[in-house]
């Protein structure tokens, strides 16, 4: 938690490490860190649906773990390690789990795609081999209208270490 | 070469989007952006009294607010773009922001613009409005009785038009051996694309440009309505709609909401965004479905059907969204024989005024309502003479040999092999295995049921004849222009506005193919009104049966001036130029010939062209269908029912669907298995809610069940393909298959589930209360 004091400008600095790299950031402390992420940092891989935390699309990581960011200030991750999308991109091409999904179809519009990938990397660090109801499972907080999930289970199981 | 089409190919699209690249509207940032928020009526219907907004334009950070009256004379009213011929329309005025009276939940009040979203959302807590609350109704049966509150002046009885269309006498119903009758409610649904809709306006002072980036499935039909509602001429204005998070229709419509940020644009000489909450999505952006419908379908005792018709109360909202009149009307009506020899059809329509969300297209627009009614009546009739569900449907499909098929409705279908879907989705299924072995499973207390729907839709809308006839006021074809560039790189430039379907993969194939040039070389442009001369954009499963012929058109006229400069350079005559593998050979001597890339360049270069060529290498095609297109299929699902809890699970569920020559597989299963959960969603899950005065009950993800992963078993799905005769690429539509056939399909399989309780229908969502309480009230019959 920050204990910093709030600035005359009404504003209070948050440190956080983002995808590795160390940001000092300004915020009003009932800023949303999907707000921030996207309109601060310029990270718009990390979308926003609902603030609600119910959708998913807006899900990070956070010290490894996922969390919605549209259900977390700003301020409450001063000190914390925060994960996005573009964090888990590599410098070329695409991550193995990218790219199961991109072989699978497993998106149409893209809009929940951010989100799903960080949820995949999460359930295959602890679940190496999901079963397809382990994988609906784990998936039965993020909301995808587009693709009917089916893909989405196919690219997840696609890069399962037994398929790998 | 092999070609490319037909190929399950990975798409073009996905690297920028699964890498979080993508551009979707709120993520568009400009220097000096500022924010708006709007005051939205919390009641359903009230007199505006008085307006203070006094408070908020002193705060801190707010530039400007506006009311309604603050609007008139400044902004246009907002358009209904479908008129049905022969309806007594009412075209209602709409403002952008209510003056003096609201009419639903949601209904603009005031717009705030400030210097941050946080600052416009405070803003609306101090603006105070006096209402003086109304009587009104979210209901379209309540709304059409003698008493109810009046909506709109001009239309009486809440009655916004009356259609009917067909012909099925009294006597053929009179001389059927059966008739069954039922009503059937039609729930209102929420469409719920993921992104939420959005706005960002810049206005150039100096140039009196426009530039609007926007949620969009038509940017130039969004351009041509906004410049008229802003008075901005629309070579001024620009539509950008680049990444677009999921449509299914409800980013068709032009809503006050852009335009109030394009006005604020202008107003203040700042550049405005607005970006819906969840919430206001559930309150303003379109609605789907939402009919009473009173249907009478005979048939006789050997299973021949002989007459539909259908009374529907077609609930439209407040306000006639901008094509709403024709989703209850032509989209509906039309296609209500189905995929059957039925010789009498006829429907009765009213749209109906209520204090609700309008009402518009969503996944399916019409056709999904029409098969509904059919698919449940046609099981209704099987089980009232007895007869296998199944057989029934197979004695009224369509022929083969008939097609080209006109239906009771005049509609033709260009071409159909119904029975070979049928056929192969029962064995896939093992449907005479799994009949026995339902009997099994019923003697040991389990409730299994199968359904089936057989359907034909109409899709890739259509030829701009037809559309001016049906009053539809815009045209239906599609433009497309195919750039080779002296490199022999292409950039093709489509009026289709693709927003998850995958076209700049599938547009890529058709190219490729034509050319005969890696797909890496072709680049799909979409979404922007200034780079893309004209296009009626994304809805009606269009984009591959219109766009895609667009394109094929425009590249074969590429092949076609290649090929006289080719047979300059070979010195031969044109007759005698062979394109193969890339490369123009002269026709028996396959040693000589000029490469593709070759001959683009000699085209920029034009140091030698042939006399009467002009130089460089385009192919446009302005491409209007001469007839619209008829997918089919069948479906097929096996559900499991609760006895206890009345939960419904899907065990199995099988498509097949033919929509033509299938171009990429992999796309058009995404289709597929997309559509099937959200026709299983209207089937099981989904329903909007209003009370008694109004107020929507389902305005959350917490109240409006969306459908999840964990709700589906793996889809089995399959394609037979029969190819559309009249268009170069032998395509029909896959959009919105699975949304029309898997609701009829779920819920026929539930009520043969609880064939031993004798229950004859619920209505949808198929929820374990309403499923529990009906089996209670059955009672088991066996
Ligand atoms: S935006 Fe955070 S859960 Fe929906
Ligand atoms: S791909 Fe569109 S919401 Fe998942």
């Amino acid at each position: 938690m920050s204990d910093a004091v709030i600035s005359a400008s009404g504003r209070t600095p948050v440190r956080m490490e983002v995808n590795g790299v160390a940001e000092t950031v300004y915020v009003e402390p009932r800023w949303l860190l999907s707000d921030v992420l996207r309109h601060q940092l310029g990270l718009t891989g990390t979308h926003v649906g609902c603030e609600q935390g119910v959708c998913g699309v807006c899900t990070v990581l956070l010290d490894g773990v996922l969390v919605r960011s549209c259900l977390l200030f700003a301020v409450q991750v001063d000190g914390h390690r925060v994960t996005t999308i573009e964090g888990v991109t590599p410098d070329e091409g695409l991550s193995p789990i990218q790219a199961s999904f991109q072989r699978h179809h497993g998106l149409q519009c893209g809009f929940c795609t951010p989100a799903m990938v960080l949820t995949a990397e999460a359930l295959l660090r602890t679940h190496p081999n999901p079963s397809e109801a382990d994988i609906r499972d784990a998936f039965s907080g993020n909301i995808c209208r587009c693709t009917g999930y089916q893909f989405i289970v196919d690219a997840i199981r696609g890069c399962s270490e037994e398929e790998r | 070469m092999a070609t490319v089409l037909g190929q399950r190919l990975r798409r073009k699209e996905d690297p920028r989007l699964i890498t979080g690249k993508g551009q979707y509207t709120d993520d568009v940032q400009l220097p000096g952006l500022v924010y708006a928020s709007i005051l939205r009526s919390p009641h359903a219907h009230a007199r505006i009294l008085r307006v203070d907004a006094s408070l908020a334009r002193e705060m801190d950070g707010v530039l400007a607010v506006y009311t309604g009256e603050d609007l008139e004379g400044k902004l246009g009213t907002i358009p209904t773009a479908w008129l049905p011929p022969d309806s007594d329309i009412r075209t209602v005025p709409h403002s952008a922001l209510a003056v003096h009276r609201v009419r639903y939940v949601g209904d603009g009040v005031a717009l705030v613009v400030a210097s941050s979203r946080s600052i416009a959302e405070d803003a609306l807590d101090v603006i105070s409005v006096d209402y003086e609350v109304l009587p009104g109704t979210a209901d379209q049966e309540i709304a059409m009785k003698p008493d109810a509150a009046q909506l709109h002046e001009d239309a009486p009885g809440n009655v916004a038009f009356h259609w009917q269309v067909g012909h099925a006498p009294d006597d053929v119903f009179a001389h059927a051996e059966v008739t069954v009758r039922q009503r059937i409610r039609q729930q209102r649904l929420i469409p719920n694309p993921m992104e939420p809709r959005s706005a960002v306006a810049q206005y150039n002072e100096s140039t009196g440009d426009m530039t609007i980036w926007a949620t969009s499935q038509n940017p130039h039909i969004h351009r041509f309505l906004l410049s008229g509602i802003l008075g901005i001429p629309e070579h001024k204005v620009r539509i950008v709609a680049i990444d677009v998070g999921g449509g299914f229709g409800a980013k068709i419509a032009c809503y006050p909401d852009e335009a109030l940020v394009a006005f604020a644009a202008r107003e203040l000489g700042r550049p405005v965004k607005w970006t819906e909450s969840r919430r206001e999505h559930f309150l303003v952006t379109t609605h789907g479905r939402d009919h009473i419908e009173d249907i009478e379908l005979a048939g006789n005792r050997d299973g021949t059907l002989v007459g539909i018709r259908v009374k529907v109360l077609a609930n439209m909202g407040a306000y006639l969204s901008t094509a709403a009149p024709g989703v209850p009307t032509i989209l509906f009506a039309l296609i209500l024989p189905g995929p059957y020899t039925i010789p009498y059809a006829a429907a009765d329509v009213y749209g109906v005024f209520t204090n609700s969300t309008p009402t518009d297209a969503y996944r399916g627009a019409g056709r999904p309502e029409a098969t509904y009614l059919l698919e449940r009546m046609v099981d209704l009739f099987a089980r009232e003479i007895g007869m296998d569900p199944v057989e029934v449907r197979r004695k009224n499909l369509i022929p083969r040999h008939q097609f080209p098929y006109h239906n009771a409705m005049g509609l033709e279908y260009d071409s159909g092999n119904y029975h070979l879907a049928l056929d192969k989705a029962l064995e896939m299924a093992g449907y005479e295995e799994f009949r026995r072995e339902q009997s099994r499973l019923r003697e040991e207390g389990k409730l299994v049921g199968i359904g089936c729907t057989t359907y034909v839709e109409i899709c890739g809308l259509g030829p701009s004849q037809v559309a001016g006839a049906v009053g539809f006021q815009g045209g239906l074809w599609e433009s497309s222009q195919v750039r080779v560039h002296p490199t022999g790189k292409v950039t093709v430039f489509t009026g289709s506005s693709p927003h998850g379907q995958g076209e700049e993969t599938t547009f890529a194939q058709i190219v490729a193919d034509r050319l005969h040039i890696p797909m890496a070389d072709v680049e799909i442009v979409h979404g922007d009104t200034d780079r893309i001369s004209m296009g009626w954009g994304t809805y009606g499963s269009r984009s591959t049966p219109v766009g895609g012929s667009a394109l094929a058109v425009a590249t074969e006229r590429v092949v076609e001036k290649a090929k006289k400069i080719a047979a300059h350079m070979l010195e031969i005559g044109e007759s005698d130029v062979e394109f193969d593998e890339g490369r123009f050979h002269a026709k028996g001597a396959p040693g000589r010939s000029v490469s593709f890339q070759d001959v683009t360049l000699q085209a920029y270069l034009a140091w030698n062209l042939p006399a009467g060529v002009e130089p460089a290498l385009e192919g446009r095609a302005f491409y209007d269908p001469v007839n619209f297109t008829y997918s089919f299929g069948t479906h097929l699902a096996l559900v499991e029912v609760d006895k206890d809890t009345g939960e419904v699970e899907l065990k199995r569920y099988i498509a097949v669907d033919d929509c033509g020559r299938v171009l990429n597989p992999l796309i058009a299963e995404g289709q597929v298995h997309g559509g099937i959960v959200q026709g299983v969603g209207q089937a099981l899950y989904e329903g909007a809610i209003y009370d008694e005065d109004g107020q929507l009950m389902t305005g959350t993800f917490m109240d409006y069940a969306m459908p999840k992963a964990r709700f589906f078993p793996t889809f089995e799905t399959a394609f037979t393909e029969t190819p559309s005769p009249h268009n170069p690429l032998g395509v029909k539509g896959i959009g919105e298959t699975g949304t029309i056939a898997s609701t009829p399909t779920v819920v026929n399989a539930v009520m043969d589930a609880l064939q031993p309780f004798g229950v004859r229908d619920i209505p949808m969502p198929l929820t374990p209360e309403r499923v529990w309480g009906a089996m209670q009230k059955g009672g088991m019959e066996a």
